[in-house]
C-alpha cells in the first residue's frame, strides 16, 4: 500500500534521447488491452444501444422499429416488479452486509491474539464462488437432505419439516442469511482499511477529553471513514442490483416468479426467450441505473476539499 | 485491590471477546467444514440430513465416483475450468503488463483517453451487454468455445489488473530504469530483466484475482457456452443440480461444491497477503 500512496514521481525536466519514436512505441505495449476492450467491451456497448432500437430475433431477419421496445417495457409489469424486488433485496441485503460486517471490522481491527485467525475464518467464504457457496447452500436448505429443517425438526422447533424455498418469506430471508455469510468478510476487510487509516492520537486526545467510545465512534471514525464507507457501499449495492446467481441457482426464481431480478428478467428475455432486441433494451435501462449510480459513488468518493 | 479487580475484569473482557471472536469463526467456516466433510460420507448416508457433519458409517470417496458418472463425467469440466482460469491468468498478466507498462513510462497520442476509457469500463456491468458479445463471438468464429470464454474473463479483469499495474510501475524508481538504459538496455531487455522483478508483488496479486474471477464466474459461462462438452463446473453442477440428468444426488452436489471451493480456499490461504493488498489498493484509491 505504501509503495502505491507514495508513487508520483516529481516531474522534473529530463532529456530523452529519442522521445519522438519513444513516443509511438508507447501505444504498442497498450495496444493488446485497447483491442480486447474495443472488441468485447466497446463494441457489444454499442451494439447493445443499436439492438435496443430493433425486433431482434435469434434466427432470421431482424428489422428497425424505432422505440417500440422501451414502449413496451413501460406496460411490462414483470419487469418492473423484478425491478422492484431487486431493490427491495439491495436495500435488504445492504443493510445486513453492514449490520454483520461493521462490528467484524471494529472486532478484528484491534490487535490481539488470534486476530490473523479471526479475519481469515470471517474473510474464506468471500473466496468461495458465488455459484458454489449457492450450490452449498441449495443443499443446506434443501427439506429433505438439508441441514436447516432437518435439525429445527429434530429439535423439536417446528411439528414437521418445513420447506424453506416453497414460501416466499423463507426463502428471502434464506437468501439474505446466505449473501451476508458470503459477503459480509469482504465488506469488512474494506471496513477495515477504513479504519487503520484513522490516527490513533485522534482517538486518544478524544478520549483523554472524556469522551466515551459511542460518542468517539460518532465524532470521529464514521466522519474520518466516509469515503471507505461510501466505497463499500456502493460495491454492496451495485453487486445486489446485479444480483443473479444466487437466485439462479438456489430459487430458479421461485417461488412463484416472485424472485426473479432484474438481471435474471434480462436473462430470460434474451436467452430463454431469445428476444434479443427486447433484452437489449432492457439492459439499456440496467445500465442507466448503474451509471447513475458511478456517478452518486464519484461524488460521494470525492476527496475532501483542501486535501490533495 | 482496585488494581486486582482491574486485571480480573480485563481478563473477563478477554475471554469475552475471544468467545465472540470463536463464536463467529465457527459459524463462518461451518458450511465450508460441513461440506468439505459429507462429502466424504458413502452415497447412501450423504442423502440423509447431514447431522453430524462426518461420516459415521465409514469414509469413502464415493460421491466423488457418483459425481464422475453425471453428463461427461467430473474431469471435463474440472478440465475445461482449470484451462479457462490458466489461460485467463497468463493472458491478463501478459496483457496488462504491458499495457502497464505502456502507461505509466511512455507518453503517446490519446494516453490519458484510453487510460479512462478502460478503467471506466469497470462501471459498466458486462451482464448488460452479454447478447451482444455473444453475436461478436459468433462473428469471429469463436462462438461456443473456451478460447471466446477467456477473451471474455480477460477483458473483464482488464480495469483492475491495469491499473494495479500501472500503478506498480508507477513505483519503481526512474533512476534504476535510467541506469539500465546508459548500460545499453533497450524497452524490451529493460522490462523483462529490470522492471519485472520489482514489480512481482503486483503481478501476483492481478493473478489471484483473474484465477479466482475466472474460476467462479457463472453468468457469461451459462450464456456463452451452450454445448456440454464446454461446461466449466458451476455449470455442470448447477445442470446436475437442476435435475438435468436425472434424480438429485445430493451427495455429488457436496463432492462437486468441495472440488470447486478448495482451489480457491488453497490459494487465498498460500497469497492471503496479495489478495489483501489487492483489496486495499482499490480501496484507497
Amino acid at each position: 500500500m505504501t509503495t502505491i500512496t507514495a508513487t508520483s514521481a516529481p516531474a522534473r525536466p529530463r532529456k530523452l534521447v529519442g522521445a519522438g519514436r519513444r513516443q509511438w512505441v508507447g501505444l504498442l505495449y497498450v495496444a493488446p488491452a485497447v483491442a480486447l476492450v474495443t472488441v468485447f467491451f466497446i463494441i457489444p456497448l454499442g451494439m447493445t444501444a443499436w439492438m435496443s432500437l430493433h425486433n431482434w430475433p435469434l434466427m432470421g431477419e431482424h428489422s428497425f422499429i424505432g422505440l417500440a421496445n422501451y414502449w413496451a417495457i413501460l406496460r411490462d409489469t414483470r419487469f418492473w416488479n423484478a425491478l422492484r424486488f431487486t431493490g427491495w433485496y439491495t436495500l435488504v441485503v445492504t443493510i445486513a452486509i453492514f449490520a454483520v460486517a461493521f462490528p467484524l471490522a471494529l472486532f478484528i481491527e484491534r490487535p490481539r491474539r488470534l486476530t490473523g485467525f479471526y479475519r481469515t475464518s470471517f474473510f474464506m467464504p468471500a473466496v468461495i464462488g458465488f455459484a458454489s457457496a449457492s450450490l452449498l447452500w441449495s443443499w443446506l436448505l434443501n427439506v429433505d437432505s438439508g441441514l436447516f429443517s432437518p435439525a429445527a425438526f429434530d429439535l423439536g422447533l417446528t411439528e414437521k419439516k418445513v420447506n424453506l424455498l416453497a414460501t416466499f418469506q423463507p426463502a428471502f430471508w434464506s437468501i439474505i442469511a446466505m449473501v451476508v455469510w458470503k459477503v459480509a468478510g469482504f465488506t469488512m476487510i474494506i471496513l477495515m482499511t477504513g479504519l487503520q487509516s484513522i490516527p490513533s492520537e485522534l482517538q486518544e486526545a478524544a478520549m483523554i477529553d472524556g469522551a466515551g467510545p459511542f460518542a468517539r465512534f460518532r465524532a470521529i471514525t464514521l466522519p474520518l471513514m466516509r469515503r471507505t464507507l461510501a466505497l463499500a457501499l456502493i460495491l454492496s449495492v451495485a453487486g445486489s442490483i446485479l444480483a443473479f446467481d444466487q437466485f439462479y441457482i438456489i430459487l430458479r426464481g421461485g417461488p412463484r416468479n416472485q424472485t426473479l431480478t432484474a438481471v435474471y428478467w434480462i436473462f430470460n428475455q434474451s436467452f430463454v426467450s431469445f428476444k434479443l432486441g427486447y433484452g437489449a433494451a432492457l439492459s439499456m435501462i440496467l445500465l442507466a441505473i448503474l451509471v447513475a449510480l458511478s456517478t452518486i459513488q464519484l461524488w460521494l468518493l470525492r476527496k475532501p476539499e483542501g486535501v490533495d | 485491590m482496585a488494581q486486582a479487580r482491574s486485571r480480573s475484569s480485563r481478563l473477563r473482557l478477554g475471554i469475552a471477546e475471544h468467545a465472540t471472536g470463536m463464536i463467529a469463526s465457527v459459524l463462518f467456516l461451518a458450511p465450508i467444514v460441513w461440506t468439505v466433510l459429507s462429502a466424504f460420507k458413502p452415497s447412501q448416508e450423504a442423502r440423509l440430513p447431514p447431522l453430524p457433519p462426518w461420516p459415521t458409517t465409514g469414509f469413502s470417496v464415493e460421491n466423488y465416483g457418483t459425481l464422475n458418472t453425471f453428463g461427461d463425467g467430473l474431469w471435463l469440466p474440472a478440465q475445461n475450468s482449470i484451462y479457462v482460469s490458466v489461460m485467463t491468468v497468463v493472458f491478463s498478466v501478459i496483457v496488462s503488463v504491458l499495457a502497464g507498462y505502456g502507461f505509466s513510462r511512455f507518453r503517446f497520442p490519446f494516453k490519458d483517453l484510453l487510460f479512462v476509457v478502460i478503467l471506466s469500463t469497470i462501471m459498466i456491468p458486462f451482464q448488460s451487454i452479454l447478447t451482444p458479445i455473444f453475436l461478436v463471438l459468433t462473428k469471429i468464429g469463436l462462438h461456443n468455445t473456451l478460447t471466446g470464454l477467456v477473451c471474455v474473463y480477460v477483458t473483464l479483469q482488464l480495469p483492475f489488473s491495469i491499473f494495479m499495474m500501472r500503478n506498480a510501475f508507477d513505483a519503481v524508481p526512474r533512476e534504476i530504469e535510467e541506469a539500465a538504459r546508459m548500460d545499453g538496455a533497450n524497452n524490451v531487455t529493460m522490462l523483462i530483466r529490470v522492471m519485472l522483478p520489482l514489480v512481482w508483488p503486483g503481478i501476483v496479486t492481478i493473478a489471484l484475482f483473474a484465477f479466482l474471477g475466472a474460476w467462479n464466474e457463472f453468468l457469461a459461462a451459462l450464456v456463452l457456452m451452450t454445448d456440454q462438452s464446454k461446461f466449466t463446473l458451476p455449470i455442470m453442477m448447477t445442470a446436475l443440480q437442476s435435475g438435468r440428468f436425472g434424480a438429485i444426488d445430493w451427495g455429488a452436489v457436496q463432492a462437486g461444491v468441495t472440488v470447486m471451493m478448495v482451489p480457491c480456499l488453497i490459494l487465498f490461504l498460500l497469497l492471503q497477503r496479495f489478495y489483501i493488498r489487492g483489496l486495499m489498493a482499490g480501496a484507497v484509491k
